[in-house]
This record gives C-alpha cells, sequence and structure tokens, in this order.
C-alpha cells in the first residue's frame, strides 16, 4: 500500500533523514521506532507531505505521491495524526470529528452521523459537546485518532499516539488501534512505548540518525545487537550478552 | 435553531419593519422623525458590512485591515458606471458586487499563495486599501480628490428614495441577508472547514482540507457583500472620494462592530454595531452640549478606540461570547449541584 | 526626469530617508525584543511632533534641536508607561491581539489630536530653514542635512549602546531567548517596556529632526505609519542593517517616486513595495525570523 525508497530530507547543514526505506502493505500494522532525534517525525512528515523531501519517492496505492500537499495526500485515503495533538480547540468534539467526516461527504446531517459513530468507536459518545480545549491527554488523543478515522482512510500513519498515557491508557488504545486495523485500515505508527509496539506491531522498522538500520519481526529486533546499540549506546549489546553469560 | 429561537428572531424581524413606521413612511404614527430612521439605516447598514468582514476575519479567522478595499471598489464601479456611462444604478450594483468579489479572489490568492496570515495578511490587506485609495486619488476618471458627486434624483427606479424609510428597508434586508449567510455557514460543510482553518490550518490539512482554496473563496464572497454595501452608501449619500471610501476607519469600523459584538458569531457584528450607534449618538449629543466643542465627531472615535482595547484586553469574545460563557459556567454551576 | 532633477530627488531622499532610518529603527527594535507589530508608531511620531511644535511654540519658544533631550526623554517615559500600563497588561501574551491593541491605541491618539488641534497641518519656523548648502550641483536646505547627520549619529549611538552596556545585552539577551533570559534573572517585562520606551524615543528624536523641514498634522500617523512597516518589511523584521538600508532605499524611492508621478500618485510606490516584499520575499532582505 504504501512504499517509500531512499527517502532523504536535509535542513540546511543536516541530514534529518538519509536514503530511508520502508513497505506497508495493505491491511498490516508496521511500526517505526528509534531514538529521540532519529529522524521519525521528519519521515513522517515527508510522507504526509507537510514537508518537502529532498530525494527519494514515496508511492501510495500504486500513485506517485512524492511531495503532493498535504490535502491532497489526505484525499486519496492517507491520513497523520500529530505527536502534539491540534485539537480544534474552541469546536467541540463533535464539531472536530465532524470535519474528519465531512471528507468524504458534503452533507452535514450525513456527516454530523458519521461523526458520532466514530466518536463511539473511540470511546467518545458521551463527550460529544464538550469543547476540546476541556479534554485530558487521553481524551484529546481519542479525538485526534477519531478526527483521522472519520475520513475513512486507507492508511494512518500515527505519529506517538501513546505518548503522555498511563497503562491502562494504553492498553486502550492498543486494543482500539487493533480494531481499527480489523475494520481494514492500514497502520503505520511511530512509538517509544515498547509495550504498545511489541503488541501490535507485525513489522518493525528502526530508524537511528536518520538511518534506517533494521528491520524485520519484533523479537528479531528486540534481540538485534543495532538495535540495541542504538538506545543503549556502543558496546551495550556486547555488555548485555557478556552479562547473560555470567547470569 | 431552536423553536424558540426561531420566533424571538421573528419577532425581532417584524419589530424592525414596523418600528420606523411610527416616524417615517406614508403616515407617521407619532411624529415625523427622519433622524431616527437614518440612525436605524446606519445600525443595520454597519451590521451588514460588519458581517461582511466577520465572514473572513471571525468564521475563517483571517483579520482583515483593508476590507475598506472592497467597500470603495464597490462604490466607486456603481458611480463610474452611473455618473460617467448613464448605467442605471440598479444595473451597476450586481456590476460593483462582481467587482468586489473579484478584488476578494484576487487579494486571497496573492496572499494565500504567499502564505500569508495573521499580522501580515492583516497588513498587505492594509497595503491594498492604500494602493486603491492613493489610486483614486490620482486617476482622472475617479474626479480624484475631489470625489464623485452623483446627481440628486430621487427615484425608485433611479436607486434613490425621496422617504428614508426605503433606504431603512432596504438596509433591513441586507442585513437579514447577511444574517442568514452566517446562519447557513454555521450548519454548512463550508463554514465547518473555515472554522478548522481558522482553529488550526495545519491539522486542517491533515484531513484533506484545501485551506487555500477555502480561504479565498470566503475572501471573494466576503469582498462582494462589501462591495455591495459600498454602492448602497454611494446611492444613500450621493457623494463618495477616495478618503471615505478607502480609509483605514472605514476598516476597522467593520472590524470593530464585529469586536465588540462576538467575533465569528451570527449576531455579533448587529450588536456591535447597535452598541457603536448608540455610543456614537451619546457621544455626539454630549460633546456637542459642551460650548467650547467645535467638532464633536472625533470625540465617538476616541471612544471606538479605547472600547477596542478594552473588549481585546478583557473580552475578546465580544459582548456575545460573556454571555455565552456567563451561561455556559450558570450551566456547569447547575449541573454540578445536582 | 533629467540627470540633475533626479540626482537631486536622490540625494534629497537620502535626506529625508536617514530620519526614515530613525523611525525603522524604533519600530524593528520593538518586533525584535517583543515580537509586536507596533501599530501605533505613526501616531505616537505624530505626537511627538506636535510635542515639538507646542515646545517651539511661545511662551516656549525652543528650538527643536534644542528640544532633542527633552523630547527623546519624554517619549522613552511615555513610550515606556505605555507599555507598562496598556501594552503589557492587554496584551496576555498572544502576539495577534497587541496589532489590534495597538491600532486602538493608534485610533485614540490620531482623534485625540484631530479632536484637540483641529485637522490643521502646523509648521514651525526656523531662522535657518531657509540656508542652503552646495553639494556639488544640488543645493541642499541646512535643517534637512543637520538631519540626517544627527539621525545617523543617534543610530550609532543606540547601536553602540545595544553592543556595550549591560541594559543592551539584557536587551539582546531577551530578543534571542525570552524563557532563558527569564532563568538568568533578567526582568522580562521591565526588558519589554524599555525596549518599547527606546523605540518610542527613537520617535521622538525623528519628530524633533523632522519638523524644521515638515508640517505635521493630526494624519500623519496614517502616512507614516505604512513608511515604517514597509522601511522594516523590506530591510527584514529586527534587522538594524536592514532598518538602515530601507530606510534609505525607501527615503530615495519616495522622493523620486514624487517627482517623476506627482506628489499624489508617487506615493503609491510605498504600499506597492511593501505588498511586493510580502508576496516576494516576507523576511526582507536581512530577516532572519518569519
Amino acid at each position: 500500500m504504501l512504499t517509500v525508497k531512499d527517502l532523504s530530507k536535509r535542513f540546511g547543514g543536516l541530514l534529518a533523514v538519509d536514503q530511508a526505506s520502508l513497505e506497508v502493505p495493505e491491511g498490516r500494522i508496521i511500526a517505526l521506532i528509534g531514538p529521540n532525534g532519529a529522524g521519525k517525525t521528519t519521515l513522517f512528515a515527508c510522507i504526509a507531505g507537510f514537508l518537502r523531501p529532498d530525494g527519494g519517492r514515496i508511492s501510495f496505492a500504486g500513485d506517485d505521491v512524492t511531495g503532493l500537499a498535504p490535502h491532497r495526500i489526505a484525499v486519496r485515503g492517507m491520513v497523520r495524526t500529530f505527536q502534539i495533538t491540534q485539537p480544534f480547540a474552541r469546536l467541540t468534539v463533535l464539531e472536530n470529528i465532524r470535519v474528519g467526516a465531512y471528507l468524504r461527504t458534503p452533507d452535514p446531517q450525513a456527516a454530523t452521523e458519521l461523526a458520532k459513530s466514530v466518536a463511539a468507536k473511540v470511546g467518545m459518545e458521551s463527550r460529544l459537546d464538550m469543547p476540546a480545549s476541556d479534554l485530558t491527554v487521553a481524551g484529546r488523543k481519542r479525538l485526534e485518532l477519531a478526527r483521522a478515522l472519520a475520513t475513512a482512510p486507507k492508511l494512518l500513519l500515527l505519529d506517538e499516539v501513546m505518548a503522555g498515557l498511563n497503562p491502562t491508557e494504553v492498553s486502550e488504545i492498543v486494543a482500539m488501534v487493533r480494531a481499527i486495523r480489523d475494520s481494514g485500515v492500514t497502520i503505520l505508527l511511530i512509538e517509544h512505548v515498547m509495550q504498545a509496539v511489541m503488541s501490535l506491531a507485525e513489522h518493525i522498522y528502526v530508524l537511528n540518525d536518520g538511518r534506517m538500520i533494521a528491520d524485520g519481526a519484533p523479537n528479531a529486533i528486540a534481540a538485534d545487537s543495532r538495535v540495541i546499540e542504538a538506545y543503549l549506546g556502543r558496546g551495550a549489546a556486547a555488555r548485555i550478552a557478556g552479562g547473560a553469560a555470567h547470569a | 435553531m431552536s423553536g424558540r429561537q426561531s420566533i424571538g428572531v421573528a419577532a425581532c424581524v417584524l419589530a424592525a419593519v414596523l418600528l420606523p413606521l411610527l416616524f417615517a413612511g406614508p403616515a407617521p404614527l407619532i411624529v415625523r422623525s427622519n433622524y431616527a430612521v437614518n440612525f436605524g439605516f446606519l445600525v443595520l447598514f454597519t451590521a451588514f458590512i460588519g458581517q461582511s468582514w466577520n465572514l473572513a476575519g471571525g468564521f475563517a479567522g483571517q483579520t482583515s485591515f483593508g476590507h475598506a478595499a472592497f467597500f470603495g471598489i464597490g462604490a466607486y464601479v456603481s458611480s463610474i458606471l452611473h455618473v460617467s456611462h448613464g448605467w442605471n444604478p440598479w444595473l451597476a450594483w450586481p456590476v460593483a458586487i462582481a467587482a468586489g468579489g473579484l478584488v476578494g479572489c484576487f487579494m486571497g490568492v496573492l496572499s494565500f499563495r504567499a502564505g500569508l496570515r495573521g499580522s501580515y495578511f492583516a497588513l498587505i490587506t492594509l497595503a491594498f486599501a492604500e494602493v486603491f485609495r492613493i489610486g483614486a486619488n490620482s486617476v482622472p476618471f475617479t474626479r480624484g480628490g475631489l470625489g464623485m458627486l452623483i446627481r440628486a434624483d430621487p427615484r425608485a427606479a433611479n436607486f434613490q428614495f425621496r422617504d428614508p424609510i426605503w433606504f431603512y428597508y432596504l438596509a433591513l434586508a441586507l442585513c437579514c441577508l447577511s444574517l442568514a449567510i452566517a446562519w447557513w455557514l454555521t450548519r454548512s460543510r463550508f463554514g465547518a472547514r473555515l472554522a478548522a482553518i481558522r482553529e488550526n490550518e495545519d491539522a486542517a490539512s491533515a484531513l484533506g482540507i484545501d485551506a487555500f482554496r477555502e480561504k479565498v473563496k470566503v475572501l471573494t464572497l466576503s469582498g462582494a457583500m462589501c462591495a455591495a454595501g459600498g454602492t448602497v452608501y454611494a446611492q444613500k449619500y450621493l457623494y463618495i472620494d477616495p478618503s471615505l471610501a478607502f480609509s483605514v476607519d472605514k476598516s476597522v469600523e467593520m472590524l470593530l462592530v464585529t469586536m465588540i459584538g462576538g467575533i465569528g458569531t451570527i449576531f455579533g457584528p448587529l450588536v456591535g454595531a447597535s452598541v457603536i450607534g448608540v455610543l456614537g449618538e451619546v457621544t455626539r449629543e454630549l460633546g456637542g452640549s459642551i460650548p467650547a466643542v467645535k467638532n464633536a465627531q472625533p470625540l465617538s472615535v476616541i471612544l471606538y478606540g479605547i472600547v477596542l482595547v478594552i473588549i481585546i484586553g478583557y473580552m475578546p469574545n465580544g459582548l456575545l461570547g460573556l454571555f455565552r460563557r456567563r451561561r455556559a459556567l450558570r450551566q456547569a454551576a447547575t449541573a454540578n449541584a445536582s | 526626469m533629467s540627470l540633475d532633477i533626479l540626482l537631486a530627488g536622490i540625494v534629497n531622499g537620502l535626506l529625508i530617508g536617514g530620519i526614515y532610518v530613525l523611525v525603522a529603527v524604533g519600530l524593528t527594535l520593538i518586533y525584535g525584543v517583543l515580537h509586536i507589530i507596533n501599530f501605533a508608531h505613526g501616531s505616537l511620531l505624530m505626537a511627538a511632533m506636535y510635542a515639538v511644535y507646542f515646545l517651539w511654540r511661545r511662551p516656549i519658544g525652543l528650538d527643536p534641536y534644542l528640544a532633542l533631550p527633552i523630547v527623546i526623554g519624554g517619549a522613552f517615559a511615555g513610550g515606556y508607561l505605555l507599555y507598562r500600563l496598556v501594552i503589557g497588561r492587554m496584551s496576555h501574551g498572544k502576539d495577534e491581539n497587541i496589532l489590534l491593541i495597538t491600532l486602538g491605541l493608534s485610533i485614540v491618539i490620531d482623534n485625540a489630536a484631530l479632536f484637540f488641534f483641529t485637522g490643521d497641518t502646523q509648521t514651525i519656523e526656523v531662522p535657518y530653514a531657509g540656508r542652503l548648502i552646495e553639494f556639488g550641483s544640488a543645493l541642499l536646505a541646512l535643517p534637512k542635512l543637520v538631519s540626517f547627520g544627527a539621525a545617523l549619529l543617534i543610530c550609532l549611538l543606540l547601536g553602540l549602546y545595544m553592543r556595550f552596556t549591560d541594559m543592551g545585552k539584557a536587551i539582546r539577551a531577551v530578543a534571542k531567548e525570552r524563557q532563558g533570559a527569564r532563568l538568568v534573572g533578567i526582568d522580562v517585562e521591565h526588558i519589554f517596556a524599555v525596549s518599547y520606551g527606546i523605540g518610542i524615543a527613537c520617535l521622538g528624536a525623528a519628530a524633533c529632526l523632522l519638523m524644521p523641514s515638515f508640517y505635521v498634522s493630526p494624519s500623519s500617523g496614517h502616512a507614516f505609519v505604512l513608511v515604517a512597516f514597509t522601511i522594516v518589511v523590506l530591510g527584514g523584521m529586527g534587522s538594524f542593517v536592514g532598518a538602515l538600508l530601507g530606510g534609505l532605499l525607501i527615503g530615495i524611492v519616495e522622493s523620486v517616486g514624487g517627482l517623476q508621478f506627482g506628489e499624489q500618485l508617487g506615493q503609491i510606490g510605498i504600499p506597492l513595495i511593501f505588498i511586493l516584499v510580502l508576496l516576494l520575499r516576507p523576511t526582507g532582505l536581512f530577516g532572519g525570523r518569519t
């Protein structure tokens, strides 16, 4: 469904993303992980059209979408959420979600109904008239998810949707994401919360210093020495292996 | 709108239609007073052009300091067609409206294509209005700084009315139209998208909204509406010049009535225009009664400036916003108590 | 237009441009430090010019150049208080509101002037107003020359002040990194007020330097504010060098434009440049921020 090939993005002298490639097959949940500052959100921003890549190609559902404006990419069915939630603060929860619904229908009545059903899917049906600015962090994350969902996307780009949530809230969102995938939406997510990554992802890509250093099934990635070193520093893998030998 | 609200609005409209008949029209029931009718005209007219500003500045969040550009274009296009080319003003009116829309589209395309937002957008609209003002002051077909005089010929077919009550009714109709447009915005996809753009343009883009196109659309609509007002103004007062039609004061007036009443609300401009109208009259009366004061007009404008600062400082959502907040707090309090 | 007239236009433009530089420096300083667009800049200049006028009139009869220290000091104090009592209080930290607040202030100031002074223009007459100095083939009015020199001198002094004094360093720190400055103990609100005060003090100086050669009327505020914005946008918001070059350039454009297209139409160059800069290069020639 989504193919990213050799994508690069430079900011002045800094090469934030260096020839990164990844593949997201239809109907899967794929995760993108890596230490802070690795370039994950930059990569997302390039894929979703918010930044123009300096090199590489992005193809979505068979079409080349490299460098298209964000709204055009959203219309094609690839929608992103934001790491720091961006609610429409003075609008209510219902109005927020309805903006997403309006992408697929011009009729206010239909859009409202669609928004209500999406709200129910993420458990916000009791807070429809609450101004978005009154929501807690967990509420805003759900709202962000609901808004994107209302656009009936084919591929959802979730940027650290678990950040700032406690373990209970994380489990709830994990279940929600799985349900969304089961309803036919492909998912690519950036995540730091390993609990979520391990339980959700079918395939993991690891980005470090802008470069893709590994990819594979969750268990393989967890044991991969390059990944361990990216997070814990050089020689950590050997130390861990040595420590295990002595234990 | 709820049933009770609809009845309320209908009652107000009925009152607005019937009240002036007490003072004017074919058979004034109390006493003939053009003063009252003209006051009513001014309030409704200002509410109308204020609403045109509200569409772009309030609903879409694109603050403009140069709406006088549209107002002046409307006034000048219809006046030039009428005075210099013999057109009937009723026929010139739609041309003026289209011209206003065109200018709005042009300004929008240039400014939004360049990614201008917030204060930069406000200032560039001001600059556009200035270009028009200086241009109108300098070219012969606008009669330059002398302005244009429309020959008085008070026949309805000529878009002039002997009895000011007809201008009043025209302003009332336009005001109601503007309220209807604003109401439509609150329930349509276009309006929802504008609200999204206003709140967070990037998030709106991520949801598939073509922010550029929607902003240009609203500025075009706003420009057309405002230009319609320009023509009415010219036909009522039979005189326009660049410093009246394209002035910063005119732009500020539209902005001010909307902010006082409640930016982004349906009735905001009407509430604001009423407040400003009353404040203006009171200040002029009080100022005029002081013998040393030669010209009390600037006094009311000083007051407007002070009111603007106070509104921004203490009630950025205007009077309607204040009532809404009080009511929400009261509802929350009773909900908590129960 | 013959070369002689063109040259005269350029030189005259440079001379008034020097004073524009002073006006623009104040505006760009205020933007650079407070990140606010001071819409009241033109109106405050007009108010300062009226102050110079009244100081010049009997019974005080003070020459505008001699009035420099008084007007500068008064303008600084006025600006400081204006920020502390009005602007700082009302903005609640939201930058967009400040444009509207300063707009409101400009309305109050413009119309207060209209109310108290009526719409008439006022000029002052100094004994040396007619004195001309030869400069190549051009004849330059002495007051314009003196004002030009004084404006650039004041800019230089301000630059040195910003570079070498503790206050100047504090101001530059706040301009670069507000939170960081707070963390090292700088009273940021005070610095804001001081910066605003300095910006207005520049207007006070400019007023003294303008009055010998020009008139003042309540509508002067409008005229100056767009010129000031255009210069600052052209030069780059927050850039001193930009304000310097922009001021001189705009002075020339205004002067030559007036010669070529007449008093009225010549003014159109200013808003047109403003529009073009914003559309094509919003950061201006030297600016960094957008």
